[in-house]
């Protein structure tokens, strides 16, 4: 293999991590939810947008396994890779914290994976657009439902405003990595792979504006923002314990297969 | 406007088609391996009798994810698309689809899974709508094109127990993937949609 294309193929295996560990990160989180939901309809919508999101992150592993040549299948990828190789958005790994911190870091999410995915699907690598193309039309329905709760929670009691507000205040400093662009991305979005994350704050402000006015609230007043899982693998202290427990049956029984 | 009536859905498993059960432990083979050409409209036929695991009433080409069939000598090829990304059932209905196609005589059986363009809930034929009616799920309201979908609005649910309109959703979630919770304020059953996507 010539010398730029090994070089185009080590920048799409790792921005097809970065598409797989953050669905693959934030399926883990809402999974933990199961069986411990607020009421029952909750609970199985949580797992059911786990469901999604773990079928979205093993076409992106299967696909980077294969880019990466090596014959690391996606359980190899998805269990047996350590917390400093891991590219999710940081947003995704902090704790579900109450109904209202999952709710709020739920919508942050999907409003963006939504716009995310739209350019995917107009991606010039047609197993990347073919995957998006199925992927839109479920995180449509995701940002339904976590944008509804944002609108309830918000404009609900005295006790549940002051949890979402608490909750966007917590999470709000996540989504500066949500536009941060690297080499990697700008390189996928010179080549029509990805979309240009930048010009994704926009129309993405715009929505989340939008669903808190409904939900009678402002824009949360928190100014710090923090950078690093999703470009350099530095997490926050939450992801290597999520890692240690959901990795553990395949560390210690290497190979282990359903 | 008087709301058309459906049929109580049938009360127990007995009374449901033998093709309910094919290809689940401890179920007949609804196909042996008569003799026979192998032939394109034979594996169709074969595919005709492969229920979707989670709503056994409906056949996978009712439910619209079969895509192409191709016979080569005794080499079956059948082009299969999911549902839902994640949905669990693929991989049954994959071992199903190479079950029954061994069991009719194919000596080799490949499945091979497409993503494009996308499974859609306007796939799912007349005879596939009826079936869910049938078993106590109303189908998709309206085409996924129908822009009341882009903009979220609720549509409107003909309750598959009486057939009464006045109906709400419970949760947008439901027990696979691809349903929602809904219930009848008529009759007063919850009943399964079929979510249109």
């Amino acid at each position: 293999m010539n010398a730029p294309a090994a070089d185009r193929d080590a920048a799409l295996f790792r921005y097809l991590l970065r598409l797989g560990d953050t669905s693959h990160v934030l399926c883990h989180r809402l999974g933990e939810w199961c069986g411990h939901g607020p009421i029952m309809e909750e609970d199985i919508a949580l797992t059911n947008v786990a469901l999604d999101l773990i079928g979205q992150a093993r076409l992106f592993y299967q696909y980077a396994g294969e880019v990466e040549g090596k014959g690391r299948s996606e359980d190899e990828l998805a269990f047996l890779r350590p917390e400093r190789d891991f590219n999710n958005l940081l947003l995704v790994e902090q704790p579900n914290g109450d109904y209202a911190r999952t709710m709020a870091r739920q919508f942050l999410f999907d409003a963006w994976n939504l716009l995310l995915f739209r350019g995917l699907e107009q991606s010039t690598d047609p197993r990347i657009a073919e995957i998006a193309a199925k992927a839109v039309k479920e995180i449509t329905y995701h940002r339904r439902h976590s944008a509804g709760w944002v609108i309830r929670m918000g404009d609900g009691t005295e006790e549940s405003r002051r949890r979402i507000v608490a909750a966007f205040e917590q999470l709000m400093g996540f989504t500066a990595e949500f536009f941060h662009m690297d080499d990697i991305d700008r390189q996928m979005a010179d080549a029509g792979i990805g979309p240009d994350l930048s010009a994704l704050r926009d129309p993405w402000m715009a929505d989340v504006e939008a669903v808190l006015a409904e939900a009678t609230l402002g824009w949360p007043t928190a100014t710090w923002s923090v950078l690093g899982g999703r470009h350099e693998g530095r997490h926050t202290e939450h992801l290597g314990y999520m890692l240690a427990e959901m990795q553990s049956m395949q560390r210690q029984y290497p190979g282990l297969n359903w | 406007m008087t709301p058309p009536r459906h049929p109580r859905p049938k009360p127990s498993g007995a009374a449901l088609p033998d093709e309910v059960f094919a290809g689940f432990a401890g179920a007949p083979m609804q196909v042996q391996a008569t003799p026979g050409p192998l032939t394109v409209a034979r594996a169709q036929a074969v595919l005709a009798t492969v229920p979707d695991p989670e709503i056994p009433s409906v056949m996978l080409p009712d439910l619209g994810v079969i895509r192409g069939v191709e016979v080569t000598g005794d080499r079956v090829t059948v082009r299969m698309t999911p549902t839902y990304t994640g949905c669990p059932a693929t991989d049954l209905m994959q071992m199903m689809i190479r079950e029954q196609l061994s069991a009719a005589g194919f000596a080799e059986v490949v499945v091979d899974l497409v993503l494009s363009p996308p499974w859609s809930s306007d796939d799912i034929t007349a005879e596939g709508r009826r079936r869910m009616v049938e078993t106590g799920i109303a189908p998709p309201a309206h085409r996924a094109t129908d822009k009341r979908h882009l903009t979220g609005t609720v549509p409107e649910v003909t309750c598959p127990h009486c057939g009464s309109m006045a109906t709400e959703m419970t949760s947008a979630f439901g027990a696979t993937a691809c349903k929602a919770l809904w219930r009848c304020n008529d009759c007063r059953e919850p009943f399964d949609y079929f979510k249109c996507i």
